[in-house]
């Protein structure tokens, strides 16, 4: 399985302008297969948007990224620095790439304010003070600095997931990996959060957005990777993407979310 | 104004007043309609109830009515009721109680030296205070106030000597106005309890609990100077050889040139309620967090790790606390060193608590279970190490869930130590009575005792309950 991990000769080093490089990867759930040989290269700054149907992998594809699930073949190197079981190497990567859920998992027992300056005062061993002017910086970014003093469960379902944006902001992260982030809102708070989400696309963050958001992709995606059983069936710009896919499942999955 | 001319003239121009909310149904009447004759069936279960209650009512009250405080024997109870009442006449002999109470609370503790548990139970208030209430300034206060009170009466009631008075009374002003003006700094009083509790209850030289204690600030001292990763088990070894070789000849010198030492009490003479107590404050607070420990232990995907855990609990839980308890007065002997003397109490506090971390590693591990994995899933993805996510995520929200659990065993651990009485210790229950009835004066005595005694019991383990209502209530308000 894990043979052709890795030679001594292929040092993990990435050209400066490459944030994420994905080799030859196989990941098993037991004796299922979810993802099949994805190779995929994402350039610093580049915007991606995974789309497919569900139960294609484009989860367990992200989050192998940040290694919240454990790859059993092949390479992901993010940042220089190659994912394996070493601990510390993990917790790097962790702290360089944000996530954002899709039912946000915000602290439920910590203010607004308290989330977002969790991680940079006990990862980045940030002082409080600045932290709090920070999460306070990115809390307005996201237009809610209002509601710091709250608890995540007095928010709405949009201000929730902007809070969850603004707390991975705080890491000050390169990457940040997106999961279908607008599915459990209602329809009126989805613009809200897409707006957060496409200021943030123009400040130059490398992004992973797995969404079914069209608009969003059309919008703001460099790159439409569309998955399908586990593998990567076709990738293009958007406009290519949506006017002229190439496979047949492309085509079916496009006819079933936008047909109607 | 201008808008009132210029409205149609239809429209309304002055609001109607509200109207009168619909009549309720109050007074005691309707209550009882309500409440208790709400149909033929909940009034027939009424009046049952009412006819189950006169019946227990009026077989025990002359009972208590007849009850009899002043007296040096069951002879002479029986005696005045006779006179009192008439032959055949039923009624408690509570002069039991007045005559031998202070052997319930304090065993076989030398009576000059009462003051020393008083002033103990009375510094468990201010110890745990800053941490059970650590939010409100004003239960803070009255819980402080309340047990320098009783403190005071204990006092008098046992006749202690005046500067023990003077002795609380100064300790507790200090402690209110600390937690009045600096509540924080009470904490240190919580660090140093321990020690203190150990050297007013067994005497002797501070010193020697005072090092052991050491011993910590020893090892995380030794540990910051080691490189990470090895600073842990470092700590650890530093910490055990420093109780090893270096706590009693230190504590020994230090005894040597600041002698503090107050007489020195056997193990022996504990029983009772203080004996309840000590046993019961200690399984507790050295369980919780065990039970943590244990818990995780349980979670953990290391597999010698998960299955010490897993052994452990099984096996403490299949087995009665009285086995356990055997095992200590018996069985530890054969294990120790020969020639150790490895104090009887000490043994039982370490069975105990054993038992109570069982219990508690399982309740703990309900709400662990009970979080969503996105809250390990956000912590993991944000870069909080283990420790850190337990620590600030995972433990603050599943010990919440937990606290009724939580506080259930406490309350079980401090009702069970009344089994300490079947290893031959005093304990308020039967141990001290059976002393009590080996008198000759008071042979025969039976129901009295057991409601003094009920009664204590009650009020300390519906204190805990109450507390932890009170503790669910605040920690849901704020989390929302
Ligand atoms: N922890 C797991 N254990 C076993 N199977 C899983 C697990 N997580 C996901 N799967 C399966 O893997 C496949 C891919 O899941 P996922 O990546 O969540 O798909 P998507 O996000 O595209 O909907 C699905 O068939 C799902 O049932
Ligand atoms: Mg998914």
């Amino acid at each position: 399985m894990s043979s052709q991990t890795q030679t001594p000769t292929e040092m993990p080093r990435l050209g400066a302008d490459t944030a994420i490089q994905i080799r030859k990867m196989n990941k098993w759930y037991g004796n299922f297969h979810v993802l099949r040989d994805i190779d995929l290269n994402v350039a610093v700054g580049e915007r991606i948007v995974i789309a497919g149907p569900s139960g294609s992998g484009k989860s367990t594809l992200i989050r192998c990224i940040n290694r919240l699930e454990e790859h059993q073949s092949g390479q992901i190197i993010v940042d220089d620095i190659e994912l394996t079981n070493d601990i510390k190497d993990i917790d790097k990567v962790r702290s360089e790439v944000g996530m954002v859920f899709q039912h946000f998992n915000l602290f439920p027992h910590l203010t607004v304010l308290e989330n977002c300056t969790l991680a940079p005062i006990w990862v980045r061993k940030m002082p409080k003070a600045q932290a709090e002017e920070t999460a306070m910086r990115f809390l307005e970014k996201v237009r809610i600095p209002e509601q710091a003093q709250k608890y995540p469960g007095q928010l709405s379902g949009g201000q929730q997931q902007r809070v969850a944006i603004a707390r991975s902001l705080c890491m000050e992260p390169r990457i940040m990996l997106f999961d279908e982030p607008t599915s459990a809102l209602d329809p009126e708070m989805i613009k809200e959060v897409l707006d957060t989400m496409i200021e943030l696309a123009d400040t130059g963050m490398t992004m992973l957005v797995v969404t079914h958001e069209m608009g969003f992709a059309q919008a703001v995606a460099d790159r439409v990777i569309f998955m399908d059983q586990g593998q990567i069936v076709e990738q293009n710009t958007p406009t290519e993407f949506f006017n002229n896919p190439q496979s047949d499942r492309t085509k079916l999955f496009l006819s079933q979310i936008l047909g109607h | 104004m201008s808008t009132q001319t210029l409205s149609p003239a239809y429209v309304r121009s002055d609001m109607l007043p509200a109207a009168a909310p619909p009549h309720r149904q109050e007074g005691a009447i309707s209550w009882l309609r309500d409440n208790l004759f709400s149909g033929w069936f909940n009034s027939l279960l009424t009046l049952l109830g009412l006819a189950i209650i006169w019946s227990l009512v009026s077989h025990f009250w002359p009972w208590f009515a007849h009850s009899v405080w002043n007296a040096n024997s069951l002879a002479e109870c029986r005696q005045i009721i006779a006179e009192k009442w008439g032959d055949g006449a039923n009624g408690a002999c509570f002069a039991v109680i007045r005559v031998r109470w202070h052997q319930y609370i304090f065993g076989f503790y030398p009576r000059a030296e009462y003051w020393r548990p008083i002033l103990t139970m009375g510094l468990l208030f201010v110890a745990i205070a800053p941490v059970l209430f650590s939010v409100n300034a004003s239960i803070r206060r009255w819980v402080l106030a309340g047990a320098g009170l009783l403190c005071m009466v204990l006092l008098a009631v046992t006749a202690s000597p005046d500067w023990s008075v003077v002795l609380v009374w100064l300790l507790f002003a200090a402690a209110l106005l600390l937690a009045e003006y600096a509540p924080g700094r009470l904490l240190i009083v919580t660090v140093f309890y321990p020690v203190l509790a150990v050297w007013l209850l067994w005497g002797g030289s501070p010193w020697y609990p005072f090092m052991l204690l050491m011993g910590f600030a020893v090892g995380y001292g030794v540990s910051a100077l080691v490189p990470r990763g090895m600073s842990a088990a470092t700590g650890i070894v530093v910490t055990v050889l420093w109780w090893v070789f270096r706590a009693a000849p230190v504590a020994g010198l230090v005894t040597q040139i600041l002698p503090l030492s107050l007489p020195a009490i056997q193990s022996s003479v504990f029983g009772g309620f203080l004996l309840s107590v000590v046993i019961g404050v200690s399984a507790i607070a050295l369980s919780l967090p065990l039970g943590i420990l244990l818990a995780l232990a349980r979670q953990s995907n290391m597999f010698i790790i998960y299955s010490l855990a897993v052994v452990f609990i099984e096996f403490i839980r299949g087995v009665p606390l009285i086995t356990l308890l055997f095992v200590a007065l018996v069985l530890l002997k054969y294990f120790l060193p020969p020639g150790t003397n490895f104090d009887l109490i000490l043994r039982v506090i370490i069975m105990v608590t054993l038992f109570a971390a069982a219990y508690m590693a399982e309740v703990i591990r309900g709400g662990l279970a009970a979080l969503p994995r996105g809250q390990y899933e956000a912590a993991d993805s944000l870069g909080l190490n283990y420790w850190q996510a337990q620590r600030l995520i995972i433990l603050p929200q599943a010990l919440k869930i937990s606290i009724p659990g939580i506080v259930g065993t406490f309350i079980g651990v401090f009702k069970d130590t009344t089994l300490v009485g079947l290893i031959n210790l005093y304990d308020p229950l039967k141990g001290i009575s059976d002393v009590v009835r080996s008198e000759f004066a008071w042979k025969g005595i039976y129901w009295e005792p057991f409601i003094f005694t009920g009664t204590i019991f009650f009020v300390i383990c519906f204190s805990m309950s109450r507390y932890s209502m009170y503790l669910e209530r605040r920690l849901s308000r704020e989390h929302r």
